[in-house]
């Protein structure tokens, strides 16, 4: 990357009846601020409230058949 | 990798000449066609399904000692051609293909959803998770290993036939798959660490020949989608499909190896693909499969064959595991 580029401006997309995909440059952080790690470049964050590796999406949504309001 | 040995006419036909020089396999069409004529069911018959594996691995790894040129030879294409005629038909005939789903992005991205939504019942997931014994365990990795150990790469095939979003989409979904840069997160490197965690030899084309013939159909369908152009929308269908149903079994999985007292290393395979196929499989229902169908609204059907055929060959590999595992017998193949 050359040191002019401009970074990927960061984009929040709410999937119908699924998680929330997150592209770009985004921190991640709980509650006290602390960096939660983040192993990819296009994270899925669970919006149904029952994945078990919040806050990331395990696909339990389907699971439990989660309507997003 | 070794040829793997041959389990009927065809194979060893292929086992005869691939270590000749190209040009010399006139004689692999007329074997095919004798193979495909006898064969009770193309998709799991041993012969048909271990040469097709053969004639497309030329085009991933190849074989030791075996000409490289191979790959292209115009009579092994001919045979080739053959047996993917007879397979594709055969699975066109047989899937169910949902009707009436209109070729734009949420339809069809809704379609796929349908198709894959999780079911109660057994599955192989749930056995590994509950059941499933360490010798099952290990069995459970050989079968997979036969795509694992090259995971993604049917898929990357389609790359340069798709153009736009769908590209986007698919290279984004890759990229990941082959760890964003890193090599040891690439997926089918944490395969291998998974399968030397349980004690398995992790290279390429070991087990092979423990491979059973409808395992093998599985992995040949990737390639038959990957390997032409035409079946573009296949891929799209099946790696959205693939995708669909891989977050929630995968974490299963990992629960039966932690029941077996297997560390993080071991299962993180399993861990990284509750998370990362969670991503995948909405940006494949959508951005790819999704956008591909709007874009080519003449691939919607092949879109949903290729992710009707996935599910199918998916199905019929579980029930063979656990009938074997029932019975209380290996999975794998036994015998020459």
């Amino acid at each position: 990357m050359t040191s002019d580029a401009v970074p990927q401006r960061a984009t929040i997309v709410a999937c119908p009846d699924g998680p929330i995909l997150v592209r770009g440059d985004v921190a991640i952080v709980d509650d006290d601020g602390v960096p939660i790690p983040r192993r990819r470049s296009t994270v899925a964050l669970c919006r149904c409230g029952a994945s078990a590796i919040k806050p990331y999406c395990d696909g339990t949504h389907k699971a439990i058949d989660f309507r997003a309001p | 990798m070794k040829l793997p040995h041959p389990r009927g006419p065809l194979s060893a036909t292929l086992d005869d000449v691939l270590y000749a020089q190209p040009g010399s396999g006139a004689r692999l069409a007329e074997a095919a066609r004798l193979a495909l004529e006898s064969a009770s069911d193309v998709v799991t018959d041993d012969d048909v399904q271990l040469s097709l594996y053969v004639m497309y691995e030329l085009a991933y790894r190849g074989f030791d000692d075996v000409p490289p040129d191979w790959e292209w030879d115009p009579d092994l294409l001919h045979a080739r051609a053959l047996v993917e005629h007879s397979f594709e038909r055969e699975l066109r005939g047989r899937v169910e293909v949902p009707r009436g789903i209109a070729p734009d992005r949420a339809s069809v991205a809704a379609a796929l959803f349908a198709m894959t939504a999780p079911t109660p019942g057994p599955s192989v997931a749930r056995f590994v998770a509950k059941r499933a014994s360490r010798r099952q365990l290990e069995e459970f990795l050989v079968l997979r290993s036969i795509y694992q150990l090259k995971e993604a790469d049917p898929h990357t095939w389609a790359i340069p036939r798709l153009t736009g979003r769908p590209k986007a989409a698919l290279v984004e979904i890759q990229a990941d798959e082959y760890g964003g840069g890193v090599a040891d997160r690439m997926h089918c490197a944490l395969f291998g660490q998974t399968m030397r965690g349980a004690g398995l030899d992790a290279d390429y084309g070991t087990y092979v020949d423990q491979i059973p013939a409808v395992t093998l159909a599985g992995t040949n369908l990737m390639s038959l989608f990957g390997l032409h152009r035409r079946l573009r929308g296949a891929t799209a269908g099946h790696l959205a499909a693939f995708e669909m149903t891989s977050s929630l079994p995968n974490r299963l999985y990992g629960d039966g190896f932690r029941r077996h007292g297997f560390g993080a290393a071991t299962t993180l395979y399993f861990d990284e693909h509750v998370e990362a196929d969670a991503v995948h499989e909405q940006i494949a229902g959508r951005e790819l499969a999704g956008e591909l169908a709007q874009q080519e609204p003449e691939l919607c059907g092949d879109i949903l064959f290729g992710a009707a055929a996935c599910l199918y060959l998916d199905d019929l590999v579980g029930e063979h595991t656990l009938s074997a595992w029932a019975a209380g017998v290996s999975a794998l193949r036994v015998g020459p």
